[in-house]
């Protein structure tokens, strides 16, 4: 696998507190008689960032799908920030303001401008100003590099740079928490580092990160732990050293010795 | 290998080429011709025989149409100029007919001396219906939109101006009940009551209230009663309010039909299912008969009004449909975007769905409104005098019995220039979102 942003990382930046972020206990779902999560029990912390790996159809997706009420889990518990995810819309809508999410496919309004997919949030849900908005969304979209794109349509941007924009409407609502479900499985080969940069650069900001990836790369240069998917259940999870040179489990050799093997 | 070849073939070119015009019999007209209607001999065929009906129907149509006669009071007075004219056995149109019943066509039997309440209302309604349909007119005229529907009323049905204020006054109070109560009950309960304290108004306290402050200030204009309503301005208040209530509440049934919520989804679907399964023509005589005996007796319930009900619920069934279209045309990613963004269900219908959803159906929702607005010519058989209930009244009268041709063609005409506009304005509206969105 390529690893596009090993060099550049300084890890000593990233500080792991002991304040719980996400605390998921014996959460279960099924999609009609499938089950296709078992028993998940995860403790996140705050500034941590967590690569989640495994096969595909193995539950990963869908697990931080959960984590925002995307996916409703059936059985189980999933506190985010302090507050349970129940059917309370209240609390749904809360949580879903304090996390953002990056999908695979982008998922930019194609109906706004870059600008207003990244104000349309803060102005509805926060209640900000628009100017204030404005100047909020244009400081990510700076982040993210592509400050010169702010008026044209979602339609006009390449992969990587839409993909940059998603991140800056996410960035937008000032998360506590990113999820990333698959962020770089769509994109063209050259455009994954310039996506995989800004995600690197916001893991050595401290904030809390849990990434759905392919990227081995991005795993062991930015995660300080990686856990390993199988049927619905988290089969192994370790700091990324230990996990990539040490596997214990049969199904984590096999898997690492497939993606690595080329 | 290859080098070889180039050794073999070598070759510079010493002088450049210029461009050339393409050989004639590839350009142009004759291009065009030759690969359209020349290309084989049954091509050629098909070409003459079309060539040959199209003259059989102009040469007809055309000196019928051209040469038609245009001031006469009765169709034998029609035939007397004719024979002077052209002799006996010409076939001429008589046009006379249309400028003779020209006030009675637009405007039924409404009296001739307040003919300039409906043209006024009409010139309103073009004024209201503009920052609608072109978004690059001031917003500040969709003020004057709001206030339209309730002044346009009065101008038509005339009675004491309290009347509409009064009804105004409903909606006000439930604009009122949302802004101030909604915060402090809840948004359901906001809503709830938001309805149903308008009703409440509207059926104890309006009436009462309108009576009052028209014998305290008696303004208003002479009452047309709906019976002397007729022609294409009956046409025109049908159509143009069906198409009016029934893209909201289509909307909503497609929202009610894609809804988890078990009721609000089976209500919309049973009803969307009830209401376009039944022909219009079925509903319209339940609108004027059936109704009577539902309605406690003494009721005095509109009958235009009921058809007006009857064609907005008959076109939303077919609108909810077209919109489920587009809302199911959108990737399932916008719908989580909006969510995982935080928006309620609302905020992310009117900011992120709907917009996509309503640009995708709008050739749909058109197709819908031209189909409603055809369909007025329907109530005929309840009694009302539309267009084509006006051509039989014109027929069935001495002077012009046995004139069919004319009004007929007539009404056509004027149908399609309504119907045309309306599909160019789809066009229009389509190419301008798509430069836009692109």
């Amino acid at each position: 696998m390529n690893q596009p942003a090993t060099a550049s990382v300084d890890r000593s930046q990233m500080k792991v507190s002991d304040e719980v972020a996400i605390q998921i206990t014996k959460m279960n779902k099924w999609y009609g008689n499938f089950h296709v999560l078992r028993d998940i029990d995860l403790t996140v912390y705050r500034g941590e960032r967590i690569v989640i790996a495994g096969p595909s159809g193995s539950g990963k997706s869908t697990m931080i799908r959960c984590i925002n009420r995307l996916e409703e889990h059936q059985a189980g518990q999933i506190v985010v920030d302090g507050t349970e995810l129940g059917s309370d819309l209240k609390n749904i809508d809360k949580i879903r303001s304090e996390v953002g999410m990056v999908f695979q496919h982008f998922n930019l309004f194609p109906h706004l401008t870059i600008l207003e997919n990244c104000t349309l949030a803060p102005i509805w849900v926060r209640k900000i100003p628009k100017k204030e908005a404005e100047a909020t969304a244009m400081h990510f979209l700076e982040k993210v590099k592509i400050p010169e794109q702010a008026n044209k349509y979602p339609g006009q941007l390449s992969g990587g740079q839409q993909q940059r924009v998603a991140i800056a409407r996410s960035l937008c609502m000032k998360p506590r928490i990113m999820l990333f479900d698959e962020p770089t499985s769509a994109l063209d080969p050259e455009m994954i580092k310039e996506v995989l940069d800004t995600m690197v650069s916001l893991a050595e900001e401290g904030m809390t990160m849990l990434c759905v990836t392919h990227e081995m790369g991005f795993a062991q240069a930015v995660a300080n732990r990686v856990i390993f998917m199988d049927a619905g259940q988290i089969v192994e999870q370790n700091e990324p050293r230990e996990f990539f040179n040490n596997p214990q489990h049969e199904r984590t050799k096999l898997f690492l010795s497939q993606i690595l093997g080329h | 290998m290859s080098e070889v070849h180039a050794q073999t073939v070598a070759y510079v070119r010493d002088t450049m080429l210029d461009q050339r015009e393409p050989p004639l019999s590839q350009s142009g007209a004759y291009k065009w011709i030759h690969e359209n209607l020349l290309s084989s001999w049954v091509n050629v065929v098909l070409t003459v025989a079309s060539l040959w009906v199209i003259w059989a129907v102009l040469s007809h149509v055309v000196p019928w149409a051209a040469l038609g006669i245009w001031s006469a009071d009765s169709l034998a007075q029609c035939r007397e100029i004719r024979d002077q004219i052209y002799g006996a056995d010409a076939s001429v149109a008589c046009w006379a007919v249309i400028g003779e019943r020209w006030n009675q066509l637009l405007f039924g039997f409404y009296p001739t001396e307040l003919y300039w309440r409906p043209i006024l209302a009409f010139v309103l309604f073009l004024v209201a219906i503009a920052p609608v349909l072109f978004a690059s007119l001031p917003r500040k005229m969709l003020w004057f939109t709001l206030a339209a529907p309730f002044v346009l009323f009065w101008l038509i049905w005339g009675g004491a101006i309290w009347t509409p204020i009064v009804v105004a006054l409903g909606f006000v109070i439930g604009w009122a009940v949302v802004t101030f109560a909604g915060p402090a009950i809840g948004a359901l309960g906001g809503v709830v009551l938001a309805i149903v304290a308008p009703l409440l108004y509207w059926l104890l306290v309006a009436g009462p209230l309108a009576d009052a402050l028209a014998t305290v200030l008696p303004i208003g204009l002479e009452p047309v009663k709906s019976n002397e309503i007729g022609g294409f301005m009956l046409a025109t208040i049908i159509g143009v309010s069906g198409i009016i209530l029934s893209l909201p509440l289509g909307i909503v049934l497609a929202l009610g039909r894609q809804s988890d919520l078990f009721l609000i989804n089976k209500c919309s679907v049973i009803f969307i299912e009830v209401i376009r399964g039944v022909p219009l023509i079925v509903w319209l005589f339940t609108a004027s008969l059936l109704l009577n005996y539902f309605l406690p007796p003494g009721t005095n319930f509109d009958l235009m009004l009921r058809v007006i009900i009857m064609v907005t619920l008959f076109s939303s069934a077919y609108i909810a449909e077209v919109v489920r279209g587009g809302l199911a045309a959108l990737p399932k990613g916008q719908y989580e975007a909006a969510d995982a963004l935080g928006l309620d269900y609302w905020k992310s219908m009117r900011l992120i769905i709907l917009p996509q959803a309503l640009k995708i159906s709008i050739p749909g929702i058109v197709n819908t409104f031209i189909g409603l607005f055809k369909d007025t010519t329907l109530v005929v058989f309840i009694g009302l005098l539309d267009p084509i209930g006006l051509s039989n009244a014109i027929r069935a009268s001495t002077q012009w019995n046995g004139i069919y041709w004319e009004l007929f063609v007539f009404i056509g005409l004027c149908f399609f220039v309504f119907c045309f506009s309306m599909g160019r304005y789809s066009l229009f509206l389509e190419k301008k979102l798509r430069r836009e969105h692109r």
